[in-house]
């Protein structure tokens, strides 16, 4: 028997990856990292700013995103975001525009607690990349 | 009778006109393909995100601490509406008959003493409302500068929108665009989006026992802003198919219209040529005669 699911990412411009042959996938979920096998009961969740990923047979894929939400039903996973990227492609400079733009977002003095923390997770994952 | 000149002038200018507008079908008929495209692409992640709120909303257990966003304030008194219109002219009846909707829902609040606040999106709106509602109308967002209809812009509008909701200043919003069915037929439609309308044609979906993490509520307030955000990048989409649509078919007849008249304009000036020669004719026999 097979333990390989199905991966669906869309934002909103358009269905960003679509694969069949997923083994395993890390979403960095609001409450913690969370690992999503095959016959994983039905979830929803959200996702905090992160790395997403994803051990499929025809390889790893990573990918950065800053915020979504998964929904894990009948082995198909939906993630729903309107920011990703992949780190493959992720070029040097646009990874600083990022992280200066987080930092200076973490930064100010009236941000709410929750966005605070979020833009910190933002700081600390881009920083991890880099 | 216009003199030959005059008619050949005339011929020439209704000529270049017909050359703009086939110009601008052309054009539009590329943009369109590329607005259809991203308004199809875009139609899965507003399908999801439907999905999942009408699960969440089913499996809330009470309706009393639901977020406000899905039940709204309780009040029916203020009534925002955003109209969504193009930033250019030229595109046949697409910016009226979205007006034209949002008037005759403006006039419906009025009888029922209800008050109204307005938010234009794109010029061509803000102009045509001006002058009847001028008083109304709270903001004005043009996105003159962004080539194709995005995502950060629809997010800034529902920034607003939300702000505005959580300061009190309206009970219930509802958004004004033109849905596209095909290129010649564009149908103006109202939708609500504050308090969300959850009654599904299918509940048959909702018998799925979800696991939910954090809780049904937590995810909720914060899946309900992106939502508002998603369905007007929605609208946005299909308001750009629909516009360029609209543009071609209203450019189509402007050419077709065009040709009729230099065909028209070309026979009188025939007429008018010959009608000449025949009078120079008829002087220079009578004048022959008469010797």
């Amino acid at each position: 028997m097979s333990d390989e699911f199905k991966i669906e990412i869309v934002n909103p411009e358009k269905s960003f990856l679509s694969k069949d042959d997923v083994n395993e996938v890390v979403v960095p979920a609001f409450e913690g990292e969370m690992g999503i096998l095959k016959d994983h009961i039905s979830i929803i969740s959200f996702l905090k700013p992160g790395i997403i990923i994803i051990q499929a047979k025809s390889g790893e894929e990573k990918y950065y995103v800053e915020d979504g939400i998964i929904e894990f039903k009948n082995n198909t996973l939906s993630i729903l975001t309107s920011y990703i990227l992949n780190l493959k492609d992720i070029e040097k400079n646009k990874l600083l525009e990022l992280l200066k733009k987080a930092e200076e977002e973490s930064n100010k003095p009236e941000i709410s607690d929750q966005l605070k923390y979020l833009a910190d997770q933002k700081v600390e994952t881009l920083k991890s990349i880099n | 009778m216009a003199s030959l000149d005059d008619l050949k002038k005339r011929i020439t200018s209704v000529k270049s006109t017909q050359k703009i507008t086939k110009a601008m079908k052309m054009v539009a008929a590329a943009k369109l393909k590329r607005a259809q495209d991203s308004a199809e692409k875009g139609r899965p992640y507003s399908e999801k995100m439907n999905n999942i709120i009408l699960n969440l909303s089913s499996g809330i257990s009470d309706k009393e601490t639901a977020p406000k966003l899905l039940s709204g304030s309780g009040k029916e008194q203020v009534h925002l509406c955003v109209v969504l219109t193009s930033d250019r002219g030229l595109c046949g009846g697409f910016n009226a008959n979205i007006i034209k909707k949002a008037k005759s829902y403006f006039a419906k609040l009025n009888k029922e003493g209800k008050e109204l606040k307005i938010i234009t999106v794109g010029s061509k709106g803000n102009d045509q409302l001006k002058r009847v509602y001028g008083n109304k109308i709270i903001e004005n967002i043009s996105f003159k500068n962004s080539k194709n209809a995005n995502y950060f812009d629809a997010e800034k509008v529902g920034k607003i929108i939300i702000e505005k909701f959580q300061k009190e200043e309206f009970d219930i919003c509802t958004i004004f665009y033109n849905q596209f069915k095909n290129v010649i037929t564009q149908i103006p439609q109202a939708q609500q989006i504050i308090p969300l309308n959850t009654k599904s044609d299918d509940q048959n979906n909702s018998e799925d026992n979800y696991e939910f993490e954090p809780d049904e509520d937590e995810i909720l307030s914060n899946l309900l802003p992106k939502n508002i955000s998603t369905q007007i990048f929605k609208a946005m989409l299909e308001n750009s198919a629909s516009e360029q649509g609209a543009r071609m078919s209203a450019m189509d007849n402007a050419t077709r219209n065009a040709g009729e008249m230099v065909d028209k304009l070309t026979i009188e000036y025939n007429r008018s040529r010959q009608a000449a020669i025949t009078k120079e004719l008829i002087e220079i026999i009578s004048g022959a005669e008469s010797l």
